[in-house]
């Protein structure tokens, strides 16, 4: 079920100051409007890369939806983040046709070499690891999608290689 | 001497495989060395396997070429462009002579398709030239009333695209018959069947033939708004829904008093999907468009009666209002010549998995499962032995071999225990392990149940959990009757299709599959090969060299031998993980 996949709220040891004033806008523009809970979300997610207590405090006070509806919402949807994520995002797909293709190749190959398990996210804060079902584009099968960049036909250390390359950007 | 046109494929499959490059490379090349020639965009054509592809039309004709990288590029922009000589190798399909892939083409009828890959998408102009907009007009000025738009999508036999195969017309009907101050229509865009993928290439590819038959849809049942539901991941899909929704309305193909229709008045927008495969159910996605979780509720009341915002509302998929202008424009009649008696018109199919040419076709109903994966596809990638082909997703099921003669049709899909679904199609050779799909959508389907009711959120969990064990080599005697039990009642017992549905998976593997199924509980034996723990790893004395590799890279140290010296693994330390096997480099790890 859905509830699974809730992932414990980890406590940030070192906690990065929120601006949360950044939302003021978000909640001027759907304030009142019906429907308005899940592009509020959206929204704030688009801020800060998830979703974090205090967001959901200053859009109850911001806008009148109740705490538990968000939560609610939040948990129900695979998109809402509750912890934050690494700089990256990188998306295996295990939709059918990836599936069939070997995608589970490329997922124990970027666990291996990030040292993280689906998911989580790299001690250096760079590369959140995640799966997801069928970005579309099952014709080059198995597919990663790392930001707008999305890859196909890869193998295990064809999709390393990749990953390490984004890295040796970010270390210069 | 006309001017050539250079034309580049920018589908998100083509920008996959490196269109984008290319596009940008010939764009280079040709302010560096001023040449004359028109470059163009457009999105998909359906020759995925060809990414990234490049057009090239001049006053000879059309060469398309395929799997062009930014040197090849160049090549045939010297070659083709500056002297007039095209590259003949490269080109993939072309009416000029014959080609190793125009078999590909050859049977398709391009309806729902007709603009993918010919046009580009981000222009209105381009959509006009190719009749765009024309069935609206055509409605317009003929004062075509809106039960005879009705009386055409009956006559047409066009049915849902989006799974259900429900007739269009009836639904439209029902819509039109419930009064209201407001009504809504939904595009369902929400293609959550993992392994299907004619959605999004034709809101790609043509994302105005999708609005205009919403426009029609709105005429028909008198509605005042309307909503796209589009996936998140889709991205470009919706960056040129944007664009296209914008242009319809400057053009006035939205707004008030449409193209002179007193009264009808219509606008739309789209909406992001957060991520949840149950809301392409209609209720659940009614539910999400409303802002809430996306759990479906019971029927009646349907849709048409009380939907969004408990007003009369339509939902039709994205392939089903593709269809409609050019059933407007050429007729019913016209369309309805097209497929079997009660499955009129053509489909699209997404072929992926291990298939040749894995693309999008369109085809006439009622062409058989074996053309469709052999003429078209081009038959099984390494030419492996074809053994079951998955439609219909999640809610579907493997349809084996042995039945691959059966016509596509609505009602033979279903026959063989699958469904016909959104048109996913995806092909498994030998090396596909049947228990391993069953379980692979049943872990998706166990993931994404929405919790309401107790057979799907608890039985999918105990069935995954019996095939978990199955492929881990603990199956036991009687799992076979769990599942089948377990399945007979989450079918009966769930509220919603996904529930309904889940267990079609199982069930078709057990019932043409059901050796393999006692292979891995009686035998413990994996006939695949797929299932790790199934697996004895042992070394090919022939081919070992001695290189100690496989003995550094076991993480349970049960390889020994010495250097320049054939290898032994200690079967009882081996806990099958199979690291010798990816790590050897002379192919000397035997598995069974
Ligand atoms: C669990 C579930 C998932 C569905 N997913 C989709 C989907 O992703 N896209 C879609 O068009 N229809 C989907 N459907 C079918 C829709 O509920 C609905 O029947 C369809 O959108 C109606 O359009 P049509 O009549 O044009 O096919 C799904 C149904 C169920 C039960
Ligand atoms: S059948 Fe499953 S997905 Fe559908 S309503 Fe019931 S619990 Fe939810
Ligand atoms: S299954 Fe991976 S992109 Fe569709």
């Amino acid at each position: 079920m859905r509830i699974a996949r809730i992932r414990k709220e980890t406590t940030v040891t070192e906690q990065v100051p929120i601006d949360l004033s950044l939302m003021d806008p978000l909640i001027e523009k759907y304030k009142g409007k019906k429907g308005n809970m899940i592009p509020l979300l959206q929204g704030t997610q688009e801020l800060y890369g998830y979703i974090p207590r205090e967001a959901f405090h200053k859009l109850a006070d911001g806008t009148g939806l109740k705490l538990s509806d968000m939560y609610g919402v939040a948990t129900f949807y695979a998109q809402f983040r509750l912890n934050p994520v690494g700089k990256h995002i990188i998306k295996i797909c295990h939709g059918t046709a990836c599936h069939v293709q070997n995608a589970n190749e490329l997922s124990e190959a970027l666990e291996e070499a990030l040292k993280i398990k689906d998911g989580e996210t790299t001690e250096d804060g760079l590369f959140t690891l995640e799966s997801v079902a069928c970005l579309g584009c099952c014709s080059l099968a198995p597919v990663m999608m790392i930001g707008d960049n999305t890859s196909g036909k890869l193998t295990g250390p064809q999709a390393v290689k990749i990953v390490k390359n984004i890295r040796i950007a970010e270390n210069n | 001497m006309t001017q050539a046109k250079v034309i580049v494929g920018l589908g998100s499959c083509g920008v996959a495989a490196g269109a984008k490059k290319v596009y940008d490379k010939i764009a280079a090349l040709q302010v560096a060395e001023k040449l004359d020639f028109e470059l163009k965009k457009t999105s998909c054509i359906g020759m995925c396997y060809r990414e990234p592809l490049v057009e090239i039309i001049d006053e000879s004709g059309s060469y398309l070429y395929g799997d062009i990288d930014e040197n090849k590029a160049v090549e045939l922009i010297n070659q083709h462009i500056s002297q007039h000589n095209p590259i003949k190798d490269y080109v993939v399909h072309t009416d000029l002579f014959e080609t190793v892939d125009n078999s590909y083409t050859d049977d398709q009828v391009k309806i729902a398709l007709r603009n993918c890959g010919y046009i580009d998408p981000e222009s209105i102009d381009e959509y006009e030239e190719r009749n765009g907009y024309r069935a609206i007009k055509k409605i317009a000025g003929s004062a075509m009333s809106r039960l005879d738009v009705i009386q055409s999508m009956l006559e047409s036999g066009l049915r849902g695209r989006g799974g259900g195969g429900f007739p269009t017309g009836l639904k439209w009907k029902f819509a039109n018959n419930n009064k209201a101050d407001e009504k809504y229509i939904i595009c369902n865009a929400d293609e959550g069947d993992p392994g299907a993928f004619m959605d999004r290439s034709v809101l790609e590819g043509d994302p105005h033939s999708v609005v205009e038959g919403m426009i029609i849809g709105a005429y028909a049942i008198e509605a005042t708004g309307g909503v796209i539901y589009c996936r998140a991941e889709y991205p470009l899909a919706i960056k040129r829904l944007e664009i296209a929704i914008k242009q319809a309305r400057e053009r006035g193909y939205l707004g008030k008093n449409i193209l002179g229709i007193q009264g009808f008045n219509f606008d739309m927008y789209i909406k992001e999907g957060a991520g949840a495969f149950v809301c392409g159910e209609e209720t659940a996605l009614i539910a999400s468009v409303e802002g809430q979780r996306g759990m479906p509720r019971k029927r009646p009341p349907f849709p048409a009666a009380s939907g969004l915002w408990k007003k009369p509302t339509n939902i039709n998929n994205v392939e089903t209002y593709a269809n409609i202008p050019w059933i407007i424009i050429n007729g019913a009649k016209e369309y309805a010549k097209y497929g079997t008696e009660k499955s009129k018109g053509t489909k699209v199919f997404a072929l992926a998995g291990k298939i040749k040419r894995s693309g999008l076709v369109e085809v006439p109903m009622g062409m058989s499962i074996r053309d469709v994966i052999f003429k078209l596809g081009g038959g099984i990638q390494n030419d492996k032995r074809f053994k079951a082909v998955q439609m219909g997703g999640p809610s579907g099921g493997c349809i084996p071999e042995h039945l691959a003669d059966i016509p596509i049709d609505y009602d033979s899909v279903n026959s063989t225990g699958a469904i016909m679904g959104s048109g996913g199609m995806v092909v498994m050779d030998e090396t596909t392990c049947m228990i391993d799909v069953a379980k692979f959508f049943l872990d998706f389907t166990q993931k994404e149940s929405c919790g309401k009711c107790t057979f799907c959120r608890v039985g999918t969990k105990r069935m995954l959990e019996i095939l978990t064990r199955i492929t881990e080599g603990e199956g036991q005697e009687g799992d076979i009757e769990m599942l089948e039990d377990l399945s007979y009642q989450i079918k009966e017992s769930s509220l919603c299709g996904l529930g309904q549905t889940a267990p079609n998976p199982v069930l078709t593997t057990l019932k043409y599959f059901r050796d393999e199924y006692e292979a891995h509980i009686i035998d413990k034996k994996c006939p695949a090969k797929v299932c790790k723990p199934l697996l004895t790893y042992t070394v090919d004395p022939e081919k070992c060299t001695g290189c100690t590799v496989c003995a550094k890279n076991c993480p349970s140290n049960c390889i020994d031998g010495a250097r320049k010296e054939v290898h032994f693994i200690n079967q009882e330390a081996c806990i099958q993980c199979g690291a010798c096997y990816s790590k050897c480099k002379f192919d000397a790890i035997l598995v069974n």
